[in-house]
């Protein structure tokens, strides 16, 4: 890295300073200096993942949220536990039946001190008055998580009536229809206002195609409704045409949001990776999700410059099924991995992946939103003598 | 402050709740004499006109097919054909030419074939324009799967209906700045309650079961909150159709899992877009999904959503059967229910038997094929 070589051609005097000492990787001290800096960062490209602190442990900040969220994120303790993962947990609660915004603040505050988030979903009453909005969103745009990430893969053993989906959805978290600017300009007529910046769309556009390049995809979709919101949709499917210029080896084009979602139903296979902005992005992922078996299998990612979030995909609070042992905790888990990939800790989320495509795909024990009577303990047994039985091999 | 009026207060109550229990039953028995004349000029007798607007492309020929199975069903329909190319009236305002709108107004039924979109002609889509010049507020699709035509979704039966006129698609946008936009989400009151009103008299008039009003009122707050608050005002009134409120993700979440939980939907303008369209893509797609525009004053335009296909254009490949089933809800609309359901089941039995399918339905026949073979079912039916 360019910077490690300048850190390295400093003067002796300097190095002690930033801690080169002889026995200093220059690559990690550099990550440290950066991370000091975290919040003057840019959009660059590269997340830089927080220091691991003492023993080589993290420490990550749990929101449990409500509904089903505290007891799939006990699960997830429970396994990390067992599976011996360093991982420390923060448990902030957000209670989200009061009025005041201060738990909420100390859960932003929390995941601004660790860097990374696991959190389950926080319930959003609508009958409450527009002072009180969504304590969710208002995470997402205090800490400028900016990108939605949720591939959707269907899994062998999960019955479906669509097979082999393997679609990468982006979609861009902090503006768009979710600005929550609206105001009553005269008594019955209520305006909202959807935002769209040229800097967010670029950025958007940017971090989807740059994922596409890593993970070898061939073709981005942009999902818009510029026939219609001309200015605003119209810009957003500008800026992806200019970022795409500069990506020859990938393959750009886009498509009406109506349009799209006949063709997921119909043909899904004919999408690769899409990005779009937030309310287009809701319904296609919910779409995707109920195509490949469900809320309970898909993880969903929020990533900003600084700081990433991992909850499940459709961020579903499921108040219905909870305490009730039958909420599938697949997503949970599978999120939980995509932490631990964020914290460069590939091995630990390999195996507990494994272990849990082995519990859905070969002794396919499935709890009753994918057609199975399992319970939520019984697939975490599972899940854990998969991953015994994983490293008795090894 | 004088007291003006000292009542006793269980008399006050009884009194209030005596008022309210008239007003529900009044609002029932008018609701339900509404829905027997539900269709005011009911065409038991005598020949009814409708103005029919081909369309471009596959417009004309698909237009064609419906007359002579109508003319095979010996449906009481008049059609005088129109076009609605728009003209430059007085003041330079864009609109449709005035025979067009003097059939309809006469008229008030109307079916349309796919109209081409005209990418630098000036003016703005004929859609539109048609949508603007009827106050068209209600777009009505019914999702019902076909017998016979295969989609990996089976038992489909439900209704999107969708305001048409405001939400999302005002088309007021700005540039704020160089580089931010803000697109303008307008929410009324009288356009909520006119969607929801008829929502609920659609469910009561087709025996539907249920309203579920879908919206996103936990990001939307106000606007979607005061949609939500419009139906259940609305819901207050129709008491024997069951309501119920859903997130729109959830809605899509479900929909493509088990679309047999849904019945009637409800929804602004541009989460009734996507909806229909992904309801439409369970049942097969734009070529056989019918849809109705209903507008103020008893207009209802009734039209085929897909588009005009100008590759295929006059080569009599064509598919008639969404242009078809428009044409039976129309039926439906005017009250010839037997006809409409005679016509519908002609279309059904032969999509079902395979033997005579146009090829976007997964046949080798012509259009012409297709049109004779149901024509002579109707009139195997007689």
């Amino acid at each position: 890295m360019a910077a490690s070589s300048a850190a390295l051609s400093l003067p002796k005097v300097f190095r002690p300073v930033l801690g080169l000492g002889r026995s200093g990787n220059p690559a990690k001290v550099w990550a440290a200096a950066a991370s000091c800096r975290r919040e003057k960062s840019t959009f660059v490209g590269r997340i830089i993942p927080p220091p691991a602190k003492y023993g080589g442990r993290h420490t990550v900040t749990l929101i449990p949220g409500d509904g089903i969220g505290p007891e799939l994120l006990n699960h997830v303790r429970e396994l990390f536990r067992f599976s011996c993962v360093p991982v420390d947990f923060e448990v902030v609660n957000v209670n989200s039946s009061v009025a005041t915004e201060d738990d909420i603040h100390n859960a932003i505050t929390a995941i601004r001190r660790n860097g990374v988030a696991l959190k389950g979903n926080i319930e959003t009453n609508h009958n409450m008055p527009p002072s009180h909005k969504s304590r969710n969103n208002l995470l997402r745009t205090s800490l400028d998580l900016f990108a939605n990430m949720m591939h959707c893969q269907s899994l062998p053993g999960v019955q479906t009536r669509h097979k082999n989906i393997d679609i990468i959805i982006i979609r861009e978290n902090t503006e768009g229809e979710y600005s929550s600017l609206e105001h009553e300009s005269v008594s019955g007529v209520v305006e909202s206002l959807k935002i769209i910046t040229r800097y967010n769309s670029l950025r958007i556009a940017d971090y989807a195609f740059r994922l596409a390049r890593e993970k070898g995809r061939r073709r981005v979709t942009a999902v818009h409704k510029a026939n219609i919101m001309k200015l605003a949709d119209g810009l957003f499917l500008q800026c992806c045409k200019e970022v795409a210029s500069g990506y020859p080896d990938i393959q750009f084009d886009s498509m009406i949001v109506d349009n799209t979602t006949m063709q997921l139903v119909s043909k899904p296979h004919q999408f690769d990776v899409m990005v779009m902005p937030n309310l287009y992005g809701n319904v296609v992922s919910n779409v995707c999700a109920g195509l490949v078996g469900g809320p309970g299998l898909v993880p969903g990612a929020n990533y900003g410059t600084n700081y990433a979030v991992f909850e499940t995909a459709t961020r579903n609070t499921g108040k219905s099924i909870a305490d009730k042992n039958i909420a599938n905790p697949t997503a949970m888990l599978l999120a939980s991995c995509l932490m631990l990939d964020h914290l460069r800790l590939h091995d630990y989320a390999n195996m507990i992946r494994g272990a849990v495509l082995t519990t859905m795909n070969e002794t396919r024990l499935h709890t009753a939103d994918i057609g199975g009577q399992g319970t939520t303990s019984e697939v975490v047994q599972s899940v854990m003598k998969n991953i015994q039985s994983g490293r008795c091999k090894n | 402050m004088i007291c003006l009026k000292r009542s006793a207060p269980s008399r006050h109550l009884w009194k209030e709740g005596l008022i309210s229990s008239i007003c529900t039953l009044v609002s029932r028995v008018v609701g339900a004499m509404k829905s027997q004349a539900s269709h005011p000029r009911t065409f038991s007798r005598g020949l009814q006109t409708v103005t029919l607007i081909p369309g471009d492309g596959i417009g004309p020929e698909i237009s064609t097919a419906v007359m002579k199975i109508f003319e095979a069903a010996k449906a009481p329909i008049q059609w005088e054909e129109r076009n609605v190319t728009a003209i430059k009236g007085p003041g330079g305002k864009w609109m449709i030419p005035t025979e067009a709108k003097d059939s309809m107004d006469k008229s008030k039924i109307g079916l349309k074939g796919p109209l081409k979109t005209p990418i630098a002609a000036g003016h703005p889509s004929m859609n539109l324009l048609l949508r603007k010049t009827f106050d068209l507020y209600a777009n009505v699709r019914p999702c019902v799967s076909i017998e016979g035509y295969k989609t990996p979704y089976t038992d489909v039966d439900l209704v999107t209906i969708r305001e048409n006129t405001e939400g999302e698609y005002s088309g007021i946008e700005h540039v704020i700045v160089d580089g931010v936009v803000q697109s303008i989400k307008l929410i009324t009151e009288e356009a909520s309650q006119r969607i929801a009103e008829y929502a609920f008299e659609y469910a009561r008039n087709n025996q539907r079961a249920s309203v579920t009003a879908v919206h996103k009122a936990n990001i939307m707050r106000m606007s979607d909150g005061l949609f939500l608050r419009k139906c259940r005002e609305v819901a207050e009134n129709f008491k024997d159709i069951k309501f119920t409120e859903m997130y729109l993700d959830t809605v899509c979440l479900n929909m493509v899992q088990d679309p047999t939980q849904f019945d009637v939907l409800v929804m602004p303008n541009l989460y009734g877009d996507i909806l229909s369209d992904l309801c439409a893509g369970l049942i097969g797609g734009l070529g056989v999904t019918p849809s109705g525009n209903i507008g103020a004053n008893g207009v209802a335009i009734f039209e085929s959503v897909h588009g005009t296909a100008p590759d295929i254009a006059g080569k009599d490949l064509a598919n008639p059967t969404a242009l078809l089933l428009s044409a039976v809800m129309m039926l439906r609309h005017m009250g010839l229910h037997g006809q409409a359901k005679k016509i519908e089941t002609a279309c059904f039995d032969t999509i079902r038997d395979k033997k005579v399918l146009t090829k976007d339905l997964g046949g080798n026949s012509k259009c012409s094929e297709f049109t004779g073979e149901i024509c002579r079912r109707v009139q195997d039916m007689e």
